[in-house]
């Protein structure tokens, strides 16, 4: 038996199926909910909030929400996204974010998010944080000041790739992503073509040799914003 | 009437944003028929002369004259724009802000492998300004009224700006104009 779930997100109707989650189902219909932490093909986390919506005028993660009949979701209004874009302007602020010279620049989901959502510059001071790099691997390295702690790369290493290379150490302000070994990512079984390796949204794991292979103009979200491509594959 | 006056300076930057304003092309002829330049290194006017509708600030604050210099535009402003990454988020510069300040200058005039100092003595002449202990983006100065992310930001950007302001239009930039890259 597959009878649809019905629910409205800003008053459009969509149709879900059972034990799927709000991000899915509204994806699926066409409409795009912002997200960082959610990786299709990862199990969920919930912890950016990014997904946050309103449901019945409650805020929850769209990512781990499954749909329920008759649910009334705010997620594409002012109030929302003035919620999204704090998160937005926080993540940028926490860490050390130098997109002039980063090589994710142009394909990055966070920078990427700041310009859907209209942000010119962040709102907070910066904290400058001090944060170091991990060189040692000879095909991946680890640059701290741009994690924004999505657990992605815990994820993938873990469920898809079967090794758990990473996970994180310490609580609080020093929360910080860590290799399961005594010392660097060299001392751990990743290989380049491990899921771990692409599942970052932003430049905190990247591949060496690669740098800025695509040209400006030409990269993911030069011309168009995140999450249109979900948009426009409904409107076909 | 007396066209209004755009100033512009460059604090903690390379003047790369100010390249980006004169690689508005043969805009430039139009610019110059919308807007008087007063104080700016464009035409080299060093004093403000009087009130001006727009202030474009390239560069963050790094020193004591950065500050004092960024008052000044915003007591002879109306409209402040921090133009480029440096004056929104600090950018470049704003790579010493995980670095002490001490290990800065020691790096700079006693440690650094090209550095020859015989005579072993960090500059502190009381006409140099003195550096802050970071580099501050502008908003955490002065109120900035709007930014201009971008490095540079492209002449297309900093083109559609001035225009919107100029013409009493709401600055609403397409995507594409607005990049931290
Ligand atoms: S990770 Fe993204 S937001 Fe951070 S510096 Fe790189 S491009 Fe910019
Ligand atoms: S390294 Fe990348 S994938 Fe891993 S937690 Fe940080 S931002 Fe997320
Ligand atoms: S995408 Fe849902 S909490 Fe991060």
């Amino acid at each position: 038996m597959s009878a649809t779930i019905d629910f409205t997100i800003d008053g459009k109707e969509i149709k879900g199926q059972p034990g799927q989650t709000i991000l899915e189902a509204a994806q699926q219909a066409g409409v795009y909910i912002p997200r960082l932490c959610y990786m299709k093909g990862l199990t969920p986390w919930g912890s950016c909030r990014v997904c946050t919506v309103l449901i019945n005028g409650r805020p929850q993660a769209a990512c781990t929400q499954p749909v329920a009949p008759g649910m009334v979701v705010e997620s594409n209004t002012d109030k929302v996204n003035a919620l999204r874009r704090n998160i937005i302007d926080m993540l940028f602020v926490e860490g050390n974010h130098f997109c002039m010279f980063c090589e994710k620049s142009g394909n990055c989901e966070l920078q990427a998010l700041a310009y859907r959502l209209g942000i010119a510059a962040p709102k907070y001071p910066f904290m400058f944080p001090k944060r170091e790099l991990d060189m040692s691997h000879a095909d991946v390295f680890i640059d701290h000041n741009r994690c924004i702690q999505c657990a992605r790369c815990v994820r993938a290493s873990r469920d898809v790739d079967g090794k758990h290379v990473f996970d994180f150490a310490d609580r609080g302000a020093h929360r910080r992503i860590a290799v399961d070994a005594e010392a660097f990512l060299k001392d751990t079984d990743l290989a380049v073509t491990d899921k771990a390796a692409e599942a970052c949204p932003v430049g905190a794991i990247v591949k060496k040799r690669v740098g800025y292979a695509v040209p400006f103009g030409q990269r993911l979200y030069d011309k168009e914003p995140i999450g249109s491509e979900i948009e426009t594959a409904a409107a076909k | 009437m007396a066209k209004p006056k755009v100033a512009t300076t460059s604090l903690a930057g390379c003047f790369g944003c100010h390249m980006s304003v004169l690689d508005i092309d043969d805009r430039i002829l139009k610019l110059i028929e919308l807007v008087q330049f007063d104080k700016s290194p464009i035409d080299d006017i060093k004093k403000f002369t009087g009130r001006c509708a727009i202030g474009l600030i390239e560069g963050g604050c790094c020193n004591e004259e950065n500050v004092r210099v960024l008052q000044d535009f915003r007591a002879h402003c109306d409209i402040l724009i921090s133009v480029g990454d440096c004056a929104t988020m600090g950018g470049i510069p704003a790579l010493r802000n995980m670095v002490p300040l001490q290990e800065c200058y020691e790096e700079a005039y006693l440690k650094g492998p090209t550095v020859h100092n015989p005579a072993r003595l960090i500059p502190n002449d009381p006409e140099l300004p003195l550096l802050l202990d970071k580099v501050y983006p502008c908003d955490e100065v002065v109120k900035i009224d709007y930014h201009l992310p971008g490095c540079p930001p492209s002449a297309d950007t900093i083109w559609e700006a001035l225009v919107a302001l100029l013409t009493n239009k709401p600055v609403q930039l397409p995507y594409e104009l607005v990049k931290y890259d």
